[in-house]
């Protein structure tokens, strides 16, 4: 699966007939799902359908058994990789309920993780000034002040700072590939105004986003290319935005139905 | 016990005349012979042309050591160490107390480099303005190094070798050797008593704020060689210091005895901050060798409104036994204790601090980040006492441990003795693991997983951190992450 040219348009990310347990409990169940570069993704399903398993397979967190199939990060087999490789390869989980890490500074974070990814790429660690110049500018879109990037990461945060911290960390990352799980979860409007503006600031025809939601809300802001329906641990459904705003409507029961 | 007939012969052929301005002869062989008895203590003594005063001191400490018995109540174990079997006395193989860092031996000079002890005394003399740091190093048992004599001087301040203050300044030792930690306190610090090769001596007069931070490294180098530092630390009326001592060995194979003793004292609204960065060799993955690292640190606040703070970083050794406290005599005098003491591989750590209220309204502290890995076992084991007439002491207890992988332990064992009904003592415990969930969040952010141990690690210890000096802060960071190597699949 290598050698494929980077452009516009082909597979960034690619699950193929993916099966996932959890304590011998199948989650996932031969799924596939491609998105491609340039494209935002929405998958959205009821409670319990797995999509926030999806989310961790694709990160590599461990318990989860992945029983069958192949995930392609541009050509590349993720299943091989460990989570720091999949991380380096260019893959950003923002994560529904982000960790809290007491005494670590955001700001110690940031510089670790970000001198970790220009390490992998041969690249130097950046000066303390240009580092403090790229989050300052990044932070300022997101509406994050000063004070909170000192405070330990995300010790004590409201989910709406959380979920902000999440987008920053993307937005000075700079992803292949960005899955974003229910970052709509425990925003106010006007926080998820300023978390979809940062996203949005970050499309890019080189990058596909994979948006995972459980309300159409979020999806009012970040405009979606392509929207799949996941039930029972599968893609039952795929279409346009519209699709999300049909399930607005009437609700998920009719594809759980189908799913079953 | 009968004397070793080499020890015998050898104290009868030293000649007293050559040795009594200090080491300025040649000197054949400068290891005492294996073993411990009085003839032992004397070749130490005679060595280092002691006063007979202090010849009697050691041999009151010898003979009494002889009636005790190791403790037994820590959380250690070890197979039983041989006295007889260890040397008492070891300088470098090199022309000692050098008149400048050009005398020094270019070897130990490239060692020290290794070990990134700062001799720039160049840079001084240079002009280069930048804080200064003055370095009384110690290799294996003399004092070979001694710089910013001149600046201290004068400013008033005594920083010398403990060889150098018996010679130079025999009253203030007579004064208060042995008043802190007296020679008959414990095992080892009785031990010391007896066979102290040397140390460290500070003496800041009335009202004088030392103008740097002083620092000793101490580095173990010759096979077999007991340890034996003795310091001494007096801050007078109103005075301030701050003492850094940093140390590290080389790897090797046997286990190795250092039993140390440390003594501060603060006159009236006097105060010392005593910083410690210790990284001794640990033994290695199977728990073999190893430095056990046995010492009796303590403070004696004397005089009203002192304060006497203790900041450890304890990475290294097989097993430490090490408890720095405070006597909180004078009234309105504090105590502080801000600890972490990090194992790995088989390492075994009882540590924790004693604070001893005496007088009126004193307070202490105590912060203590104990983190385990491995198959270490890491115990905290702290006393707060306040007798009668403490009225109005306030103790304030935070120690939390934290463990990576299940192989490991972390007991902390608190005892707290209040005989004043006005005395106020907290005491806060946890005990945590490096959550799966911490690991794979900093994983997903493209950290390796011993970063993210590093970085999770060096979060939990930040509070003491922060209380250490910048420079030392910087080193004990990078010191923690080392010590965690291999921690982590």
């Amino acid at each position: 699966m290598t050698g494929r040219a980077r452009t516009e348009g082909h597979g960034m990310l690619e699950i193929k007939n993916l099966s996932v347990s959890i304590e011998d409990k199948l989650i996932l169940d031969n799924l596939s799902l491609t998105v491609n570069a340039g494209e935002v993704a929405a998958i959205m399903g009821p409670n319990g359908s797995g999509k926030s398993t999806l989310a961790y397979v694709l990160a590599g967190k461990p318990a989860y058994e992945v029983q069958s199939g192949e995930i392609f990060l541009d050509g590349e087999n993720l299943l091989e990789l460990k989570p720091t490789e999949r991380a380096l390869k260019g893959l950003f989980l923002a994560f529904q309920y982000p960790t809290e890490i007491p005494g670590v500074g955001g700001m110690t974070f940031l510089k670790a993780a970000l001198n970790a990814q220009r390490r992998a790429r041969g690249e130097s660690d950046l000066t303390t000034p240009d580092f403090m110049r790229r989050v300052r500018e990044a932070a300022q879109a997101l509406k994050i002040d000063q004070e909170m990037l000192r405070r330990p990461l995300n010790v004590g945060f409201s989910g709406g700072e959380k979920k902000r911290f999440e987008v920053l960390q993307m937005a000075l990352l700079a992803p292949q590939v960005g899955v974003l799980d229910e970052t709509d979860s425990g925003l106010d409007i006007d926080a998820l105004r300023i978390v979809a503006e940062g996203v949005n600031a970050l499309r890019d025809p080189k990058r596909a986003f994979l948006v995972i939601t459980h309300y159409q809300r979020l999806l009012d802001y970040i405009k979606p290319n392509v929207v799949h329906v996941m039930a029972k641990g599968r893609i039952v459904a795929t279409g346009g935005p519209e699709l999300a705003l049909e399930l607005e409507r009437n609700g998920y029961r009719d594809y759980a139905e189908e799913a079953a | 016990m009968a004397a070793d007939q080499e020890t015998v012969d050898r104290v009868r052929s030293i000649d007293v005349d050559a040795y009594k301005y200090g080491f300025v002869s040649p000197i054949e062989s400068d290891l005492a012979p294996k073993g411990l008895n009085e003839d032992t203590v004397r070749f130490i003594s005679q060595k280092k042309d002691e006063p007979e005063w202090l010849l009697d001191w050691r041999l009151d400490a010898f003979r009494r050591w002889q009636t005790m018995e190791e403790p037994k109540w820590a959380r250690v174990n070890h197979p039983p160490i041989d006295y007889q079997d260890i040397y008492y006395f070891a300088a470098p193989k090199t022309s000692p107390a050098p008149k400048s860092l050009d005398e020094v031996d270019p070897e130990l000079l490239r060692t020290y480099a290794k070990l990134g002890i700062p001799l720039i005394e160049q840079e001084v003399l240079a002009g280069v303005e930048r804080p200064r740091v003055a370095v009384d190093a110690v290799f294996d048992s003399v004092s070979i190094a001694t710089t910013f004599k001149a600046e201290l001087a004068k400013a008033g301040v005594i920083f010398c070798s403990f060889s150098d203050a018996v010679r130079n300044h025999p009253d203030l030792v007579r004064r208060y050797l042995g008043t802190v930690v007296p020679p008959t306190d414990n095992f080892y610090a009785t031990l010391n008593s007896a066979v102290f090769s040397d140390g460290s001596f500070v003496y800041v007069p009335p009202g004088v704020r030392c103008p740097m931070e002083l620092s000793t490294y101490f580095r173990i180098n010759e096979k077999n060689t007991g340890q034996f530092e003795r310091t001494l630390i007096i801050a007078d009326r109103g005075a301030y210091v701050s003492y850094l001592e940093g140390c590290t060995a080389p790897k090797r194979d046997e286990n190795q005895l250092h039993a140390a003793v440390v003594e501060l004292i603060t006159l009236d609204d006097a105060e010392i901050k005593y910083s410690t960065v210790q990284n001794w060799y640990p033994g290695d993955s199977q728990g073999r060798g190893g430095i056990y690292n046995f010492v009796t640190k303590r403070g004696d606040c004397r005089g009203a409104r002192s304060k006497i703070s203790w900041t450890q970083v304890e990475t290294g050794s097989a097993i430490t036994w090490k408890y720095p406290s405070c006597i909180l005599r004078g009234d309105a005098s504090r105590g502080e204790f801000y600890s972490i003491a990090i194992s790995n591989g088989y390492q075994q750590v009882d540590s924790g601090t004693k604070m001893i209220h005496l007088g009126r309204n004193t307070t202490s502290r105590i912060i203590s980040k104990g983190v385990a890995a491995g198959k270490s076992q890491n115990t905290y084991r702290g006393q707060v006492s306040t007798h009668r007439l403490a009225t109005g002491a306030r103790n304030f207890t935070n120690c939390d441990s934290l463990l990576i992988g299940s192989e490991c332990g972390a007991h902390t064992v608190p005892y707290i003795e209040a005989k004043n009904d006005s005395a106020v003592i907290e005491h806060e415990a946890t005990t945590s693991k490096v959550s799966e969930e911490q690991m794979f969040y900093c994983l997903q952010r493209g950290l390796s997983a011993e970063e993210a141990t590093a970085l999770i690690v060096n979060g939990f210890v930040r509070d003491v951190l922060q209380q250490l000096p910048m420079e030392f802060a910087v080193e004990a960071q990078k010191l923690i992450s080392i010590s965690l190597e291999g921690s982590v699949g």
